[in-house]
């Protein structure tokens, strides 16, 4: 199972194992890829790099026959191939660890590794004793576990079942092996483990394509970096030639411009007095020892890539996840998250990101999409007066400059960007001290979005609320807040105030490379 | 002690012991009060008189087990279908009844080939394809004649009324058919890849499909065997009744559905064990000697009693599965911070 040395080591381009060229894929109203490229050779570790989103699992599934390409061609081992099932790929030789562990929890940690090909007895029957014999050898000796390989999958923890994930692709003969996120949940140990594993795999000329949030181990493992943004194909990099901001810069699509002004909007000057804070705090996977607080009058940004953890970080502040540690004192007042109602009896108010499936309520008018959310703070059964509802709708469709015909109209026959404006009104007719804004801008028209940015601005300065600005186009943030953190897998790595705010900082901090004046 | 009986709760076969020892206990009762139930032949009686039930819910258990909400309503209907087929061509043809058993064999089988069809090929809901073939099937039966057919075929009557002498007692064609088919289903859900891939399609349907599983073809399988055991119940049933009837195996599927359960079966699909389900038929069956045997109590006991039963017997899956989650937190932890000791 050796492959000569200067093979790996000289490679021309006739030498990829796999070429993928020109590959589409349509969902019905998606591209989820347009034209991506991919090149793999050999006894390599090929990176597949982009935001959440840009199209990598969806490549991943494409060459491993779980979606059908809508055009393209992928060229493996010399021939031309379309897998039309994950088994048909996995027969070719192409083995995958997929993102969430895509094992059966009911069945046993041996059988989970040797499905589909289990050892025969003499009757063709399932050979049990030799199949969880060649399990455990397979597991201590790989992978260091010392298991017992007869018990249900589903009796380990999330980190174990993605180690016999893995054990169960590298085991079957691959001449390519994809690691689709195989490290969110394993420990440091574990991933040292992974890692010489997929060193050891190298040497044998197995060719790994390795996805991984992970700046760190990308540049601690990878040899070459496909880069992915928004379905497109971004180019291809040696890793050495590469620096991490210019990583960065390309994912997110953004040019590295020092020195730019950017902020000249007349952003609040925050008060004294904090509003929030945040001590520790953790919601296991999704949000880790967050530490923050949030001044009155303040408008503070989460900027990170997507996928990041600045929803997770909202929601846990709005009390849809809760917190496994750590503490949330509002107005120097511990409180206790059990619910959203909690939070919003704290006077806090949460635009989420996807207004269609999170916000609007489609059937309903403007008038009582606006009240819905004060409705549900008084209590279901308060009756308010009909008179007090046209009032409420009125005075927000005009502070906000909503543009309807009148308040009864369905939300559902408005733009976007008005639909967005009447999700905040929901929220302002709650009078909250802190409103929260998951991507209020996207998917709405110029115009509006920035209306959206004043009217944040505007918020803080006049009413003295805080506000928390989330948003993809770091220009945003940087146009209306007055204190930004950085977000990097799922932990604030710094925070930059005033002029130190700009798009290089913000990236370069991402990459590791800036740590802020602080 | 503590740590012993956690395992024990933990342990894939913990819902077959608690089956047994129900059974033990039920059988221990009736032995202990009524004179003359603690004999093999009360014993044997068991399979005897349960034959078609356990032939239909091991061909039933294969459906829930496979998952994607797998149930399979028809069978008590083909059970109707293949006792009134067979006395329609024995009492109005002259083809003999080895041909006509083959015969009906392949009746549901059909059934069970048009459920896995429309079940796969549709990814149509199992509940509502199978109550459209119960009512098919059961309709169908009523068109061949909707009064009683008797069977009174010379030959067929000698199997009907053959026995396995056993010692002192003896088992009916039936049981041992029956027997038959609960060891078959157990080899073949322990030692072949079709049986392994209804247990892994059952657990979890996308990573089967990803391992290489051909969830769609190992899922029609799951439900023609449930109509070919239906059918085979069928033709047991008949050696019980000597008739075809409307009204035969009425409800049928739901005392499969039961034993099932209350055997270890777990209706979100994955799990299950044969010799389980098979302990889910007896418990009912004694259940019933043991009112047969009390004499004044009205057979309508037996529902009472298996009612509660598996209300008992779902809340006791829950508590099992949410302790097995805790178990497996705790050794979480423990590795983490055996790690974080490290």
């Amino acid at each position: 199972m050796t492959v000569p040395q200067d093979s790996s080591a000289q490679n021309s381009p006739q030498d990829y194992i796999l070429r993928m060229r020109d590959i589409d894929m349509f969902f019905p109203g998606v591209k989820a890829l347009k034209g991506v490229s991919f090149n793999l050779k050999p006894g390599e570790i090929h990176s597949l790099m982009g935001e959440n989103g840009a199209g990598k699992s969806t490549l991943v599934k494409v060459l491993t026959g779980v979606y059908q390409k809508t055009g393209g061609h992928i060229v493996y081992d010399d021939h031309e191939i379309a897998p039309r099932t994950p088994l048909e790929s996995q027969q070719m030789g192409i083995s995958t660890v997929y993102q969430e562990v895509n094992l059966c929890a009911n069945l046993s940690v041996a059988e989970n590794i040797y499905i589909g090909r289990e050892p025969r007895g003499a009757l063709h029957n399932i050979d049990w004793k030799t199949m969880s014999h060649h399990a455990h050898a397979l597991l201590l000796e790989q992978l260091g576990l010392d298991l017992d390989v007869n018990q249900t999958l589903g009796f380990y923890p999330v980190a174990m079942q993605q180690m016999i994930a893995i054990a169960r692709a590298i085991d079957t003969q691959c001449k390519i092996l994809i690691l689709d996120e195989p490290t969110s949940s394993l420990s440091d140990k574990e991933t040292e483990k992974l890692f010489s594993i997929m060193r050891s795999l190298k040497q044998r000329g197995i060719a790994i394509i390795f996805i991984s949030h992970f700046l760190e181990q990308i540049y601690t493992i990878c040899d070459r970096i496909t880069i992915l943004r928004d379905g497109e194909y971004v180019g291809e990099y040696e890793v050495k030639s590469l620096p991490r901001i210019e990583l960065i810069s390309r994912m997110m699509g953004k040019e590295i411009k020092e020195d730019q002004i950017e902020s000249n909007l007349d952003k609040s000057k925050p008060q004294e007095q904090v509003f929030l804070k945040t001590t520790d705090v953790t919601v296991p996977g999704k949000v880790k020892d967050l530490n923050m607080e949030i001044k009155k009058g303040e408008v503070i940004g989460l900027a990170g890539l997507l996928g990041s953890g600045r929803t997770e970080i909202a929601e846990t502040l709005f009390g849809v996840m809760l917190k496994s540690e750590g503490e949330i004192n509002i107005d120097g007042v511990n409180v206790k998250i059990k619910s959203p109602m909690d939070m919003m009896m704290n006077r806090i108010a949460f635009c989420p990101e996807d207004r269609k499936v999170q916000g609007i309520i489609g059937d309903l008018s403007v008038r009582e999409n606006i009240i819905l959310a004060l409705q549900a703070k008084d209590g279901m059964f308060r009756h308010m007066p009909r008179s007090k509802q046209n009032e409420l709708a009125d005075y927000y469709i005009d502070l906000l400059r909503i543009k309807v015909s009148d308040r009864e109209q369905l939300i559902s026959n408005l733009s976007g960007g008005n639909q967005q404006k009447v999700i905040i009104a929901r929220w302002l007719a709650t009078q909250p001290a802190l409103l929260i804004l998951d991507e209020p801008t996207r998917g709405i028209d110029v115009g509006t979005k920035s209306e959206i940015e004043q009217l944040a601005v505007r918020l803080a300065k006049e009413q003295g609320m805080s506000v928390i600005f989330i948003s993809g186009e770091l220009g945003e943030e940087v146009r209306t807040c007055s204190r930004i953190l950085v977000i990097r897998d799922h932990e604030k790595i710094t925070e930059l105030a005033e002029d130190e705010i700009s798009t290089a900082h913000i990236m370069q901090a991402i990459a590791g490379d800036y740590h802020g004046h602080a | 002690m503590r740590n012993f009986i956690s395992n024990l709760v933990a342990s894939r076969f913990f819902q077959f012991y608690v089956t047994l020892a129900l059974f033990i206990v039920l059988f221990g009762i009736g032995s202990v009060s009524f004179d003359g139930f603690f004999s093999p032949q009360v014993f044997l009686n068991l399979f005897i008189d349960n034959a078609p039930l356990i032939i239909v819910t091991v061909g039933i258990t294969f459906t829930i087990l496979s998952g994607f909400g797998g149930i399979d309503l028809s069978v008590g209907a083909v059970v109707a279908l293949t006792c009134m087929s067979l006395a329609y061509l024995m009492r109005d043809t002259s083809i003999h009844p080895v041909w006509c058993m083959i015969m009906v064999l392949f009746i549901g089988t059909a059934v069970g080939t048009l459920n896995g069809f429309l079940i796969t090929f549709f990814r149509l809901q199992p509940f509502i394809v199978t109550l459209g073939t119960m009512f098919l099937c059961r309709g169908l039966t009523a068109m061949i004649s909707r009064d009683s057919v008797g069977i009174d075929n010379e030959f067929y009557g000698e199997l009907a009324f053959w026995s396995l002498p056993i010692g002192d007692c003896f088992l009916s064609l039936g049981a041992l058919i029956a027997l038959f088919v609960v060891l078959v289903a157990t080899l073949v859900l322990k030692y072949t890849s079709f049986g392994r891939g209804v247990y892994a399609i059952g657990g979890n349907e996308q990573s089967a499909r990803l391992m290489g599983l051909k969830a769609d073809a190992i899922r029609w399988k799951a439900y023609i065997i449930s109509g070919f055991c239906a059918s085979l119940g069928g033709i047991t049933y008949s050696w019980i009744m000597l008739s075809g009837y409307t009204q035969h195996g009425l409800g049928m599927e739901m005392e499969a559905i039961a034993s099932s359960v209350i055997g270890g079966t777990q209706l979100m699909g994955g799990v299950a064990f044969i010799p389980g389900t098979l302990l889910g038929v007896m418990i009912q069956g004694t259940i019933l000697t043991i009112i047969s045997f009390q004499g004044t109590l009205s057979a309508w006991w037996t529902k009472i009693v298996v009612g509660v039963l598996l209300c008992l017997f779902i809340v006791m899956q829950a508590v099992v599965t949410e302790h097995k989650n805790k178990l497996m937190n705790l050794k979480a932890e423990k590795s983490s911070k055996d790690k974080k000791h490290n």
